[in-house]
């Protein structure tokens, strides 16, 4: 009793005086968050307002990007990084489940350390080293094996020939797309596997001993259990791909061109901005480069956006369910 | 109190600096910002001269429109740009332009069995390759000016620079003046929008695509073909005379420019005249204030320029730029009188040429 009373009274007065005083930094550093994102959006508008009044709308459907004439269009480097950063995922998210699920449910216990130090080691390389690896190494392979079979097979189905079919070169959308997922995946992985680990393991024995398979548990106990971890990995992976600068810059091919082909040179927002901010000459040049940068911070609010919605969505599911 | 305290250090501070920068006895370091494709040889230059003379550049190469930008906030002594100001962008920012040193651009190739030197292009060709018109190796047309060539049956893949640069300034500006058909539809500019090709990230960035993209053309800094051991083509220049990159071949290019008759020094050294002139050449320049609101540091800057045209010829030769002539040097040093303190009087004195 006595205990308690002391716990519950009011505490000494130089304590509640560093309580406060602590109280109020927290929450002068988590608003300080917030008026850090406000004037970044302010000031981003503010560089972009030229750019806007002169296109208008126009901005986001126009292809060109003509520094001569001083006429530009986000089309070329807003696909690019949509582009991108989907092959990215198509590719990241399967392996990296293949990867969180073999760590957590297959994996001898000496590998699953081995196995899962690596992916972290992975996850902190820079992304100049995956750049210059993709244009120094996995390139020239790519150009001389992989994209000669690609165009002449995927290159004749019927729809999605046109993405496929192409000269080889080796450096392109669909290049910077796969070293994107090369370095999505340890994201991606690493997440998983913390997430999966954490399913109560009563709830997988549980279904293993009603005779559940590993895949039926993976699949019925572990991903339902763990889907806000899991859609917050691949949110994760994909604020990095959409992001990436300088591994891009080095394998998409720095192209103004908008091509059906994904074998072709491209360009992403991010490359486009670092490829030419600092050289750009004339008010409407600078202020077009500073619109593409505002258009990546609301593609990057419309995806975080869409998750949250997502996941409201996966858990009002739920509740109809039981 | 504290905050009373600080505040009078910050004084205290400030008054120090701006003390420091009045002082012309105090060993200060000039400061320039802007091109990159000068940089090797500026900072030999200022390695050089902080050796003898004690006073040391701080350059920072962040690209010739951030140098514009960064002289004309008055943030560095003096900026660098690959590209001349014209005589109305000058006057608008009051600005003093002026040459340092010449550098010349090759085509550097990827195609399988063709060594250095062996592939010959004229400028109508190089603008067709450009404007996508040409894009087989083996097109009639190149076949033609290189006979008993093997040339393969191969997509010609075309590689640029990605980001704004002087290097494409100068390519563009030859273009413009070999081809009217890439004169209207694509112009003359530190980046354009290109027809055809992908584009690498500065010198550095296009010869790195040239190397790892088979069958690709990419115009580079010569020095950076050289450097990399990459093959470049033979050119026919102005005079319809085939030549080779070579310092003798960037200097005739420049002895044939008016230096004299052009405001500003803006020469573009494309397509000149001369049996030997390599026809895509051009100077890099230097940007400075004609009204200084700190001579002294403005003299510094001048000296250190001076001193490298008397004494860091054989420094940049050695990095494959080419030095200016004494003749336009002179013209150069002349031009300096423009510059002037607070008070009108000029910074530099003619008695003060480098020995």
């Amino acid at each position: 009793m006595v205990v308690r009373s002391r716990i519950s009274g009011s505490p000494p007065r130089t304590y509640s005086m560093a309580d406060l005083v602590f109280k109020n930094i927290t929450r002068f550093f988590a608003f300080l968050v917030l008026l850090l994102m406000a004037a970044i959006i302010v000031s981003l508008f503010i560089g972009a307002l030229p750019a806007i009044r002169k296109f208008g709308f126009g901005f986001i459907g126009n292809a060109a990007w003509n520094p001569v004439t001083n006429v530009f269009g986000g089309l070329v480097p807003i696909v690019g990084t949509l582009v991108t950063s989907a092959i990215a995922l198509l590719i990241g998210v399967p392996v990296s489940f293949g990867i969180a699920m073999f760590l957590t449910e297959m994996c001898p216990a000496r590998l699953r350390r081995v196995l899962g130090t690596t992916i972290e080691l992975l996850a902190g390389i820079p992304s100049i080293i995956y750049g210059m690896w993709g244009l120094f190494v996995f390139a020239p392979v790519f150009s001389q094996h992989a994209e000669p079979w690609i165009d002449s097979h995927l290159g004749r189905l019927p729809l999605i020939g046109p993405l496929f079919s192409g000269p080889p070169i080796g450096i392109g959308v669909l290049t910077a797309g796969l070293i994107l997922s090369i370095m999505v995946i340890p994201f991606i992985a690493a997440v998983m596997r913390d997430v999966f680990e954490v399913v109560p393991p009563l709830l997988k024995e549980s279904a293993y001993g009603l005779g559940a398979t590993t895949w039926e548990v993976v699949r019925y106990i572990v991903l339902p259990y763990a889907k806000v971890g899991v859609v917050g990995g691949i949110m994760l992976g994909l604020g990095r791909a959409i992001g990436e600068t300088m591994a891009v810059t080095f394998v998409i091919g720095n192209s103004h061109r908008l091509h059906s082909s994904l074998l072709l040179p491209g360009n992403s927002i991010a490359s486009t901005l670092a490829n030419e901010f600092t050289e750009a000459v004339g008010r409407i040049y600078t202020s077009s480069l500073i619109e593409l940068g505002l258009f990546l911070f609301i593609i990057t609010f419309i995806v975080l956006a869409l998750a949250k919605l997502l996941l409201i969505r996966l858990s009002r599911l739920e509740g109809h369910r039981s | 109190m504290k905050v009373v305290g600080c505040a009078r250090v910050l004084c205290a501070s400030a008054l120090l600096l701006s003390v420091c920068a009045a002082t012309p006895a105090f060993a200060m370091d000039i400061t320039g910002a802007g091109a990159t494709f000068p940089y090797p040889v500026y900072s030999k230059w200022a390695e050089a001269y902080k050796a003898k003379k004690g006073i040391g550049l701080n350059y920072q190469a962040i690209g010739s429109g951030a140098g514009i930008k960064q002289i004309e906030a008055k943030t560095v002594d003096f900026g660098a740009s690959d590209m001349p100001l014209t005589m109305d962008e000058l006057n608008k920012g009051g600005l003093q332009q002026f040459p340092t040193v010449m550098g010349g651009e090759v085509l550097a190739l990827n195609v399988k069995g063709i060594k250095k030197g062996e592939l010959k292009l004229n400028g109508p060709l190089i603008a067709d390759i450009y404007l996508g018109k040409i894009n087989k190796w083996n097109d009639p047309a190149i076949a033609k000016l290189n006979p008993g060539l093997k040339l393969p049956e191969a997509r010609i893949n075309v590689v640029h620079r990605s980001d704004g640069s002087g290097t494409t300034f100068i390519f563009t500006n030859y273009l413009c003046k070999i081809s009217p058909e890439w004169k209207t539809k694509v112009g003359n500019s530190v980046s354009v929008s290109w027809p055809v090709g992908m584009g690498g990230k500065g010198n550095a960035g296009v010869a790195s695509y040239v190397q790892q993209v088979p069958n690709s053309i990419g115009y580079v800094e010569y020095a950076y073909a050289l450097n990399n051991n990459i093959p470049y083509a033979l050119l026919y220049n102005h005079d319809g005379k085939l030549v080779k990159p070579t310092s003798q071949s960037f200097q005739a290019a420049a002895a044939g420019a008016d230096w004299k008759g052009a405001p500003g020094f803006y020469v573009i050294l494309t397509d000149e005249p001369g049996a030997t002139s390599w026809p895509i050449t051009g100077a890099t320049f230097i940007l400075m204030h004609k009204a200084q609101d700190h001579p002294d540091r403005a003299l510094e800057v001048l000296k250190f320029f001076a001193w490298d045209y008397a004494h860091g010829g054989k420094m940049a030769e050695k990095l494959v730029y080419v030095p200016f002539p004494p003749s336009v040097v002179k013209l150069i040093e002349d031009s300096w009188s423009t510059i002037k303190s607070s008070d009108g009087a000029p910074v530099w004195k003619s008695t003060m040429a480098a020995k």
